[in-house]
């Protein structure tokens, strides 16, 4: 219910929303659970293991109970905080893990299974038999227990990603937090200022405290003011610090749009940011502990410190029956804040014998505990026990204070470990554990305001000293210093379930019975009992949990520790930290200069590492890719065809000692060639196995033009710049990638040189330009480069221009080549080709294979040394029963070859052992009108003419192959000359 | 007589205004990569003498708008703008690379907003300041970022990418500009 006069909502802006079908009013500045709270709703989700109603434990991000899914279809999100979510106009949401329904779930029978279905159940129970585990035990398991589920569509949110860079990053707008990014902001740094909530202030908000005679939330709302002045200072809010990593960087999630309708659709709905700060202030605050009773977890047992912020900033009671029990003195002002709101505090339970609680209007009892709690989807009543024994009070809401754990958690993303206070019975940050953090305020174990406000300034002073930057020194105000007083309490004795862990529904007798059964150690507790795990990640129930299980171990606390605190904080959607990688985001495009021409030739594109090229490239009435292919093929053997070849990496290699750098990069010489020639050349890895193939053309004295793989051009790229940064610094040499300066196609056929003469501006012949020559050209008045070099074992050229002039040339080359009776050319086309030729691509050197293998031993200079010589000749490289290349031909009934296939002797059974080789290229020829294929084949050269078997497994295909040479066009080499 | 058209890598993309930055493709004339032969000194000289620009140091830049010497990696620097004299040669490696990089300018007061998103650097004024220049990356794409002015950033991408950093630019813009 609303309380008159309290809370900072704005009661002129009333806010519709739905939950699980049914409209609710609220007001702008309400959260879910507040909202709902006010309307009097309290059941607001089921529990993970045994269904049980739950409603809303906390207001702040480390809800563990109230978990509801926003949003319908496929953009659904669910495991959304009810505390965290903000209302807006049109606002859906849904209770999660129950059905039929919230109220009415016949899961809850899990409840009445409890005593068999304790810490380790799954385990014990779910052995036998073992194959019924994945088909049956998994599948009910999964259903009958969880959390909310996404839509299983794809979706259809946006989501950004950012980066962000600061001298010091403050992280939490409380006391501590504003006042150290104000000390910062001062001092001339960059600040970076991130809380989690929609308004900062912290605590501030929640409590009736004043800081300099004001209002508390009064004066926060003056320093955010003020901060937003500066130009220095970025506020982030919504914004939840999610990770600490090494060098500074924060993980951050930013809710940018969950709190309104979207404005439009590309409004992301959430931003993951990447920031790097200098320094950073630890301003985190800190999370009350619940005390673990009987049946503690009935909706309407909440938090005090909650209870308190729903009424002083929500102007929200959770009951009208309220009563408190704490073991601390904060528990009292929850009782202080109701009472004086007017709402009827029918006890305040203080576990302390000398609790000092002054004079008040409303039942007081020291020394006493709360030992159960009744009613199911709502609490009714609670029982007390104390030296007079049980007594019963009726009650609809009971706030309870544990004290309050430091939110240490950011402090051990790099492996820090916290350290156990003793006085404040919890665990606080160990100084340095993430380089360059000071922890202040709360979250360092400084619990009154005042001493909130003074950790703020101090910390950004150590923060800054660091940085060399002085903090003058500002005013500090005045506010609340009450000393911080408790006698700890983790879980009150008694029969029947004490829950610890509300989320994963681990009770106290859980905890102790994973000791009993030696998981002592806080790790493997957490993985028996699953306490700690899921979207809270325990933040309400760790320290309680390891402190019974300290007891339950005979060990104290600092030497039981605690688990690993891992980021991210809180939950970050994947498609968050993922976001900008959706669709064309996820890779880039590199597309040639012919692309749009290719693409309106119809031509379906493949990729060859990030670029697309055509395929191949329909005609009207062909019906299949083949009909295509073997025209184009046609094209290269008897008329000409045209092909964009600018993908293949071209390196400009310069300097005195280029010819060097070459001789030891390639297995063969490059120093003897003649300027205005091209040559093959091998690489090898250092391990001695191909690395990548291609020509090399020499276009001066000192300057060559080196070309590789479309695929490998990066690689090759790199290699370079090993051999010359750490290998030989002193060579005079410099290379650079000049593959997007020039756009080139190869034009191949007997027709190819009377089409570059209807263009060239000086025409060529054999004689001025034989096999492997090259040189610079005139192109249609445009100055570009000839190699007459051949892909296809067919008189042919590639001809490249600067790319601006691209898509002209490549419109121009397709008409002249059509007017000759040829045309364009795809992948699928100049794969036929080469295999017909015997040439390998990436296919053959795969990685695995060596120059031995390829038959191109004899490539590997014996006159002078080069990269992977030595270990080329290492034993077993060159051992004649090594699979070596092939050619292979169908030789029985089946035609078909595959890629991958395996090839066993005929007769041999398909088996590994006997394994002979593999089918690595395969392709219809129309020249032979058969399948041709390339391949490896245990001493292959010496089998010519055996017929053996094809298997391949993965598509069940079998045949009857002949091993042949794998060049079934022109061995002698004739039509490249001609 | 047959003709060459010629075609920049940004045609029919560019140019782009989404909220309060714009992108339009940059002609930055000629672009050379100058990698200098020894330990530099002699190419500084010669670069100053041939074009009066400075040669940059890494992460910087000289010169200005028409005539830009812009730092391009490990012993290397591109010179934009004036076909390179032949005095340079001695040098250095020169290179044409005029058709390989799509060079796009992207202004207005939401600059570094859109960049934040793409581009894991630093772009405050303080740090970055004009005639910085930074190789790295634009999302997935290796590129180069020079600020020429205050709101005004030169982005460099390989030709053949053009079509995604506008993909990408374009994104980014939407999702400043929808934050008002």
């Amino acid at each position: 219910m609303r309380v008159a006069g309290k809370g900072i909502i704005d009661r002129s802006a009333p806010v519709t929303f739905r939950f699980d079908g049914a409209s609710y009013q609220g007001y702008a500045g309400d959260t879910v659970a507040s909202a709902l709270l006010a309307n009097n709703v309290r059941l607001m989700g089921r529990s993970f293991k045994y269904h049980r109603p739950r409603g809303v434990l906390t207001a702040g991000s480390e809800e563990p109970n109230a978990l509801i899914t926003t949003g319908t279809g496929a953009g659904a999100e669910p495991n959304v905080r009810a505390t965290v979510q903000e209302i807006f106009d049109g606002l859906v949401t849904t209770s999660q893990n129950a059905w039929p329904s919230l109220e009415f779930d016949v899961m809850a029978v899990n409840d009445l299974a409890a005593p068999f279905l304790g810490a380790g159940f799954y385990y014990k129970t779910f052995m036998w038999p073992k194959r019924f585990w994945e088909a049956i035990y998994e599948p009910v398991i999964r259903n009958a227990a969880g959390l909310g589920a996404l839509s299983g569509q794809t979706n259809p949110d946006t989501y950004e990603k950012a980066f962000a860079f600061c001298d010091v990053l403050v992280i939490g707008a409380g006391p501590a937090g504003l006042m150290a990014a104000w000390a910062a902001a001062e001092a001339g740094a960059d600040v970076i200022l991130a809380d989690e909530d929609a308004i900062m202030g912290g605590r501030l908000l929640a409590e009736t405290h004043e800081i300099d005679g004001r209002p508390a939330s009064v004066w926060a709302a003056g320093m955010v003011d003020r901060l937003a002045e500066m130009e220095n200072v970025r506020l982030m809010t919504r914004t939840t610090i999610t990770g600490a990593y090494d060098g500074g960087m924060f993980g951050a999630l930013e809710r940018v749009n969950q709190h309104r309708a979207p404005s439009a659709d590309s409004a992301p709905l959430e931003c993951f940011w990447r920031i790097h700060a200098k320094a950073s202030v630890l301003a985190a605050g800190a999370l009350e502990r619940p005390v673990a009773f009987q049946n503690n977890d009935r909706p309407g047992v909440m938090m005090a410190s909650a209870v308190r912020a729903y009424l002083n900033r929500w102007g929200v009671s959770p009951g009208q029956r309220v009563t408190v029990f704490g073991n601390n003195d904060d528990a009292h002002r929850t009782a202080r804040d109701l009472h004086a709101a007017g709402v009827h505090v029918a006890a305040l339970i203080d576990s302390r014998y000398d609790a000092e609680v002054g004079d008040v209007d409303y039942p007081v009892y020291r020394g006493a505990q709360v030992c159960n709690a009744s009613g199911r989807k709502e609490l009714e009543a609670i029982t007390i026990r104390s030296a007079s024994g049980e007594q019963a009070i009726q009650t609809d809401c009971l706030a309870v204070s544990g004290g309050w754990n430091p939110s240490v958690h950011l402090t051990c993303h790099m492996n820090g470990r916290p350290a156990w206070h003793a006085d404040l019975q919890a665990f606080v940050p160990t100084p340095g554990a993430i380089p360059g953090m000071i922890a202040a305020g709360a979250c360092n174990g400084s619990f009154s305001t005042q001493a909130c406000l003074e950790a703020g300034v101090s910390a950004a002073r150590e923060a800054l000293d660091a940085l060399g930057k002085t903090v003058a020194d500002v005013p500090l105000p005045e506010a609340e210093d009450a000393p911080y007083r408790l006698t700890p309490l983790w879980a009150v004795a008694g029969k029947g379930r004490a829950w610890l862990d509300f989320q994963n529904d681990v009770s106290v007798k859980d905890i102790k019975q994973a000791a009993v059964e030696n998981f002592r150690s806080v790790e493997h507790m957490k993985r028996y009992t699953t306490q700690g795990m899921a979207t809270d990640q325990g933040k309400n129930s760790n320290v309680a949990a390891l402190a019974v299980l300290a007891d339950a171990t005979g060990r104290g606390i600092p030497e039981t520790g605690t688990t690993t605190f891992r980021p991210p904080y809180s939950p970050v959607a994947i498609a968050a930290m993922g976001a900008g990688a959706q669709g064309k985001g996820f890779a880039p495009e590199r597309l040639t200069t012919s692309h749009a021409r290719s693409l309106a030739m119809g031509a379906p594109m493949i990729e060859a590492g990030l670029w697309y090229r055509p395929s191949y490239f329909p005609k009207a009435g062909e019906t299949t890719w083949r009909q295509s292919c073997d025209r184009e093929v046609g094209y290269v053997r008897q008329k000409v065809g045209v092909c964009d070849v600018s993908t293949l990496g071209k390196i400009d290699i310069q300097g005195r000692d280029a010819a060097k750098l070459l001789d030891f990069a390639y297995t063969n010489t490059f120093s003897t060639l003649k300027v205005g020639r091209v040559r093959y050349g091998l690489m090898l890895r250092e391990d001695g196995h191909v690395m990548d193939d291609g020509t090399c053309a020499r276009l001066g004295e000192t300057q060559y033009l080196m070309t590789t793989t479309t695929a490998a051009a990066g690689l090759v790229m790199r290699h370079l710049e090993w051999i010359t940064q750490a290998l030989h610094p002193e060579w005079e040499v410099s290379f650079t990638s000049v593959t997007e300066h020039w756009a080139q196609f190869a034009v191949a056929g007997p027709e190819a040189r009377t089409l570059l003469n209807g263009l060239l501006d000086a025409p060529i012949d054999n004689d001025s330009w034989p096999f492997m020559a090259c040189g610079a050209v005139g192109v249609a008045g445009v100055p570009g480069r000839l190699f007459r070099i051949s892909f296809s074992g067919e008189h042919a050229y590639e001809v490249a221009v600067p790319a601006r002039y691209g898509a002209s040339l490549f419109d121009l080359l397709v008409q002249k080549a059509e007017g000759l009776g040829g045309g364009a050319y795809g992948m699928e086309a100049l794969n036929v080709l080469r295999i017909e030729k015997g040439f390998i691509t990436h296919a053959e050197i795969d990685g695995r294979v060596t120059a031995f293998d390829i038959g191109m031993q004899r490539m590997v200079s014996d006159k002078k040394d080069c990269i992977g010589k030595t270990m080329s000749e290492r034993p077993g490289l060159m051992d004649p029963d090594r699979p070596q290349l092939v050619g292979l031909k169908p030789a029985g009934a089946v035609k078909q070859l595959t890629a991958g296939a395996h090839l066993y002797d005929a007769g041999a059974e398909a088996a590994r052992a006997n394994m002979q080789g593999y089918v690595t290229s395969v392709g219809f020829s129309p020249e032979h009108d058969s399948m041709l294929a390339l391949g490896f084949v245990a001493r292959g050269p010496d089998r010519m003419g055996e017929v053996i078997r094809m298997v391949d497994a993965v598509r069940g295909i079998e045949a009857e192959v002949e091993i042949c040479s794998p060049v079934f066009v022109d061995p002698e080499g004739g039509r490249v000359r001609g | 007589m047959v003709e060459l058209k010629a075609q920049t890598p940004c045609a029919g993309l560019l140019p782009m205004t989404i909220g309060s930055v714009t992108v339009v493709e940059a002609d930055l004339g000629v672009l050379t990569s100058l990698s200098p032969v020894g330990d530099g000194k002699d190419f500084a000289a010669a670069l100053k003498a041939a074009h009066g620009l400075g040669a940059p140091k890494p992460g910087r830049a000289t010169g200005r708008d028409g005539q830009r010497c812009l730092w391009f990696a490990r012993s290397e620097v591109l010179l934009a703008g004036p076909v390179p004299d032949k005095t340079l040669e001695a040098h250095a490696a020169v290179v044409d690379q005029s058709d390989g990089w799509a060079c796009v300018t992207l202004s207005g007061a939401g600059a570094v907003d859109v960049l934040a998103r793409l581009v894991p650097v630093d772009f405050r004024e303080s740090i970055f300041k004009r005639g910085h220049t930074a190789r790295t990356l634009v999302q997935h794409m290796s590129a180069s970022i020079t600020r020429t002015g205050a709101d005004t950033f030169l982005i460099l991408v390989f030709r053949s990418m053009a079509g995604t950093l506008v993909h990408e630019l374009k994104v980014a813009m939407e999702a400043v500009a929808s934050r008002g």
